[in-house]
């Protein structure tokens, strides 16, 4: 399940100092590579960028290169429909499978679905899909996000 | 002047102080296989010091011995003739540990007692004593003193600024015994705190000591509360405070009837003559416990041997000029840089980038350490870096006893903002001693 369903996301440690999300960026734009889905987590003298972008092997070593610490994680994403109860249903899946929630986030997929990415505890990783998979949720593989 | 060996005539003053260096020779020479072992190298037995001339033939003793016979190692008296042990912070985990038999707290009373003096503190006196209690020598040194000499004191110890000043309008507080910073640092709240301190406060005198003061900072605390400034000077590994003290003059004179003091080159190790900026020296001639034989101090000074207005012909230091080691004065605590490696190292075995940040929060120093989050140490979530955060800085209160901000920053920070690979930035405005 994990090989199938696992995303690569790069997560990025970032002072909170002027410019610092430019130079992120603009790295990965010279590269030409693609952000996919995005977050910023945020506490008040540092903050970790969180990214799923095209090509991540390309990504992790331009900004490897470029000095940024980071890390690669594996996350996982699902396909809802863009509606009221959608979010809810995903997280009760994972509640009634006592599955903890690292942090979660959003993009809307275009059309009538939406895509939320989630990141769970490693351990729990391939737990979490099998009780989403039972339960119907249509999870996302990484092709959705990769070229 | 509390004792009158504080003006007594040189030769009488030297007379006493070869005839208690021959004894103490003796003693560590017998007692502590340590010393035995350096004078046999040196090829010294104690019966060749006849004259005060021949200390310079002894050997010198460093913090690096101290620690080495951790704890009680160079102790010349089984523990149960202790009394009192103090302890400061380690430079790699393990402290420095000093006793004191009764006698030695005596000694250490004696020259207490001589320093109040230094402005006749008396029955009549109000000692308000905010020098912290606890391991360090200076809250329970200044204490004894000042209970010696007859004084009422008040035990405040350091910080909760608002509730000394309360006492010490209420109580009526005629001396003030704190780090210099700290003094300006309640002169400052007192007036955000509408206090008038011409009118609300009798302070008349102030000893102070454990860091550096620049003269600009001296005549602060004169103007601020209208006191005479005493400097008080000492350092545990000798007694704690009392190895010197200012005299109304402004001369540090060092009690030297218990504390010999030279000053050497501190490459070659030769001792310079009165007048030469130099490292300074103690050997302890009276201690019991724990007799040091020429303790390197690290503390950059010059010594004079002219009589002074005061009367005392003791040995005048001029106020320590800086250090001839890395070690910082943070708020009046000793800091090594390797201490904050040593925490360092503690997180999963990675030693990290840093560079320690000194600077000013107020009038009070404020030490951060910026350590560099790399791909080892990074871990996806804020909380777990709060955590590293918030681990770290109880690591650094736990082996330095002070409070260490912690800021994580990201790698090549720190040769961004200083250009090299540089450990130490001291903002702080040059106050007399830092490098």
């Amino acid at each position: 399940m994990i090989k199938k369903y696992g995303i690569k996301q790069l997560s990025i440690f970032l002072e909170n100092r002027k410019g610092r999300l430019l130079e992120v960026t603009k790295a990965l734009s010279d590269a030409s590579i693609n952000i996919r889905a995005l977050a910023l987590a945020e506490s008040a003298e540092f903050g970790i960028l969180r990214l799923v972008v095209n090509n991540p092997e390309k990504a992790k070593s331009v900004l490897s290169s470029a000095g940024f610490t980071l890390r690669e994680q594996d996350v996982f994403a699902v396909d809802v429909p863009d509606e009221p109860g959608s979010f809810y249903s995903v997280v009760k899946v994972l509640s009634d499978a006592d599955i903890n929630i690292d942090y979660t986030y959003a993009f809307v997929g275009g059309g009538s679905k939406a895509v939320l990415v989630f990141k769970v505890p490693s351990g729990k990783l391939e737990a979490a899909l099998d009780a989403l998979e039972k339960a119907g949720i249509r999870l996302v593989e990484p092709t959705f996000f990769y070229d | 002047m509390w004792n009158q060996i504080e003006g007594a005539p040189r030769e009488e003053l030297e007379k006493l102080q070869l005839r208690r260096l021959q004894d103490t020779v003796q003693r560590v020479y017998h007692l502590v296989p340590f010393y035995k072992k350096k004078f046999d190298e040196l090829g010294v037995k104690p019966e060749d010091v006849r004259s005060l001339d021949d200390l310079k033939r002894l050997p010198l003793t460093t913090k690096q011995d101290l620690r080495d016979h951790y704890p009680f190692g160079l102790f010349t008296v089984p523990l149960d003739q202790v009394v009192r042990i103090h302890s400061s912070s380690g430079t790699t985990g393990k402290p420095t540990v000093v006793g004191y038999t009764r006698h030695d707290m005596d000694v250490w009373i004696e020259v207490m007692a001589r320093t109040m003096s230094m402005v006749d503190v008396g029955e009549k006196d109000v000692v308000h004593n905010a020098y912290g209690y606890g391991l360090f020598t200076g809250g329970l040194g200044f204490h004894y003193g000042a209970e010696r000499v007859g004084a009422a004191v008040v035990p405040s110890s350091g910080g909760f600024t608002k509730r000394q000043l309360l006492l010490m309008k209420d109580f009526g507080a005629t001396i003030l015994c704190s780090t210099p910073s700290f003094a300006l640092h309640m002169a400052e709240v007192a007036k955000e705190e509408g206090y008038d301190l011409a009118t609300d406060f009798k302070i008349r005198a102030g000893f102070f000591g454990a860091e550096p003061a620049s003269e600009g900072l001296r005549q602060a605390l004169r103007d601020a509360w209208g006191l005479i400034y005493i400097e008080a000077y000492g350092l545990s590994e000798i007694i704690g405070p009392g190895v010197a003290a200012g005299c109304p003059y402004g001369n540090l004179h060092v009690f030297e009837d218990h504390f010999i003091p030279e000053v050497i080159d501190t490459e070659t190790g030769e001792v310079l003559p009165d007048g030469t900026e130099g490292e300074l020296v103690f050997t302890t001639v009276t201690k019991q416990a724990l007799p040091i034989i020429r303790y390197r101090t690290k503390d950059i000074t010059v010594l004079h041997r002219e009589p002074c207005k005061c009367g005392r012909t003791l040995t005048v230091m001029e106020s320590v000029k800086g250090r001839a080691d890395d070690m910082l004065i943070v708020n009046g605590v000793n800091v090594f840089p390797s201490q904050v490696e040593h925490v360092l190292t503690k997180i999963e075995g990675v030693t990290p980038n840093y560079v320690i940040v000194l600077d000013k929060k107020g009038v009070l120093d404020k030490l951060e350490v910026w350590v560099e989050v790399d791909d080892r140490t990074f871990a996806d979530g804020i909380g777990a870096l709060e955590q590293l955060k918030a681990r770290l800085q109880q690591e650094m209160l736990n082996d330095l006893y002070i409070n260490v901000r912690i800021k994580l920053v990201e790698p090549k920070t720190l040769e961004r903002s200083m250009g090299k690979a540089k450990r130490i930035i001291d903002k702080r405005e040059a106050e007399g001693m830092q490098k």
